[in-house]
């Protein structure tokens, strides 16, 4: 296969950031088309909660898939899908704050304690935020091999994230189990990785 | 054959358009949509477009096209004790907005998946320890007893909540119409199972993992107090589908799951009755259910609920969650002895 080119991967780039818009996109317009339900804010909250699990397996599916069609190059995408995971958990917590909670900040607190799935997520969402404001290139640098050690948490979020998901369900079991399947095979994939990050900490 | 004037009793000889003044609804979606389609500029993009590509840009926002469940006009009275002075839910938010697994999990999923479900015939059996055990077809529903509206809030275990003006006839009229026998202690009932017309039923995936037919049950004095409700109708009209055609169960103090729906089967026994969310998740959805800011769900705080009101995405409220829903007055006197912590 021929090695990809910086110039493919600008390509790259940018069909990945057309792929993570659109979603958003087409959300803005079912909600103001009347077409999210008698009741969108459930609606708002479950897109754009699956829009950041599915990104974030997205992220974790660029380092084996690079190792697999030997193709370096893909690595430099991770941070762009990372910000994405990100951009979709933000506007996951900030539906549920605005459009459920309805900015009752004394209910946030709450609602964290009574509800742990909401701790869980919180707490990914935590790790997350930490990831992208640590994902520039200066901060990189300045962070040295801090910043790696920093960024294998993503593994920490990925077992969060399905929990999160699994235990916010009423009573649909099989949909977050292929998320926990998928997850664990990601991770699975990078066990030596996990390992060694796991000693030396 | 001329139509006669004025009503057969329970459904009105008025075409179904011709609705009272006060029941009216504004029917703002489709205006709505696509005034917001066309100041988006998507009109002029969608015009531009050869015909099939145009009906397939509004597919995505809906199938305008596809035929509605027929509903019907209703005659019914309206009694005072069970009008309250809450601002209703819209029409199109209670018909949009629905647990139904059977049609799907999705809270959208039973209005898009339920527009052809056939109601015609019908069978509603009462039967058990009763004296005359009764069949009602479709027609029954709507002509063997005086229809009333009642205005009840609804309060899903899911913390949201709507207002609702149901058309339909008390439970404990239909039980006392049967006769039920003194040994009796509780009332079963049964939906539909028709894995044909409920995809839900077919494929697990779809129906949420609840095991079909879904059950529910009260005890008989639950049954027999004035607030179980049989709806037949929703804003003046027969029930769409989604809300649980042709008949349903309305029980305003308890969350929304135990109302049952599209019922076919009312069974007096003297045991308590299997309930569906019960067999699924014990700890979590007891069998009384009842509204109780106080006892939270294992995983949920119950105190508070998101009102869902008229407007738009902005415009809803949270308000605390009252006892028993607000109808503590009528209902308050059953649980006395019981303590509501253990018996959720």
């Amino acid at each position: 296969m021929k090695r990809l080119t910086p110039k493919g991967l600008i390509w790259i780039k940018g069909l990945l950031h057309v792929s993570f818009l659109s979603p958003i996109v087409y959300l803005v317009l079912l909600v103001m088309t009347d077409n999210a339900g008698g009741d969108p804010v459930q609606y708002i909250i479950h897109f754009t909660g699956m829009g950041a699990i599915n990104s974030l397996i997205i992220t974790l599916v660029v380092s084996p898939l690079a190792k697999f069609l030997k193709q370096g190059m893909l690595l430099q995408t991770r941070r762009l899908i990372g910000l994405y995971v990100f951009v979709y958990a933000s506007l996951h917590i900030a539906a549920f704050i605005s459009l459920d909670l309805l900015f009752a900040w004394g209910y946030l607190l709450q609602e964290v304690v009574k509800r742990p799935y909401i701790l869980v997520g919180a707490v990914a969402l935590i790790i997350v935020a930490l990831l992208a404001l640590t994902s520039f290139q200066a901060i990189k640098r300045k962070m040295g091999k801090d910043w790696q050690q920093l960024h294998n948490w993503v593994y920490v979020v990925a077992i969060l994230a399905p929990i999160h998901f699994y235990w916010s369900v009423k009573s649909e079991i099989i949909e977050p189990s292929i998320y926990f399947v998928l997850f664990a095979a990601l991770l699975w994939l990078r066990r030596s990785q996990i390992k060694k990050w796991l000693l030396k900490r | 054959m001329v139509a006669k004037k004025g009503f057969t009793k329970g459904i009105a000889n008025t075409p179904s358009w011709a609705l009272k003044e006060n029941q009216v609804t504004p029917e703002r979606v489709f205006a709505d949509r696509r005034n917001i389609v066309k100041a988006l500029g998507l009109g002029a993009l969608g015009a531009s477009l050869p015909g099939q590509v145009q009906a397939g840009l509004f597919d995505l926002f809906g199938s305008e096209d596809k035929p509605a469940f027929a509903v019907q006009g209703l005659d019914y009275s309206k009694p005072n004790q069970f009008q309250i002075s809450d601002i209703l839910t819209p029409e199109d938010k209670i018909t949009r907005h629905n647990n139904f697994y059977e049609f799907g999990t999705s809270k959208q999923d039973p209005f898009e998946n339920a527009q052809g479900f056939q109601v015609n015939p019908w069978e509603l059996r009462i039967e058990g320890l009763v004296d005359t055990p009764l069949t009602l077809d479709l027609n029954d529903l709507t002509t063997k007893f005086d229809l009333e509206e009642r205005i009840y809030r609804l309060r899903c275990v899911e913390a949201w909540s709507m207002v609702v003006p149901w058309v339909g006839f008390s439970l404990a009229e239909l039980l006392t119409m049967a006769g039920v026998s003194n040994k009796a202690t509780h009332v079963a009932f049964e939906t539909l199972f028709d894995p044909d017309q409920m995809p839900g039923q077919k494929n697990r995936l779809m129906g949420g993992g609840i095991h079909y037919p879904y059950v529910e049950g009260l005890t008989i004095a639950e049954a027999m107090n004035e607030l179980p409700f049989l709806a037949v109708g929703l804003y003046g009209k027969t029930l769409p589908p989604q809300n649980g055609a042709p008949v349903r169960l309305v029980l305003p103090w308890k969350y929304g799951f135990k109302s049952i729906k599209s019922v076919v089967k009312i069974r007096v026994t003297d045991k308590q009755p299997p309930t569906s969310w019960n067999q699924l998740a014990p700890h979590e959805y007891g069998f009384y259910a009842n509204v109780n800011p106080q006892v939270d769900h294992p995983r949920w705080s119950q105190a508070t609920e998101r009102s869902i009101g008229e407007g738009g995405l902005f415009s809803a409220k949270r308000i605390p969650t009252q006892m028993f829903n607000g109808y503590a007055e009528q209902v308050a006197d059953l649980y006395k002895d019981l303590d509501l912590r253990k018996f959720y």
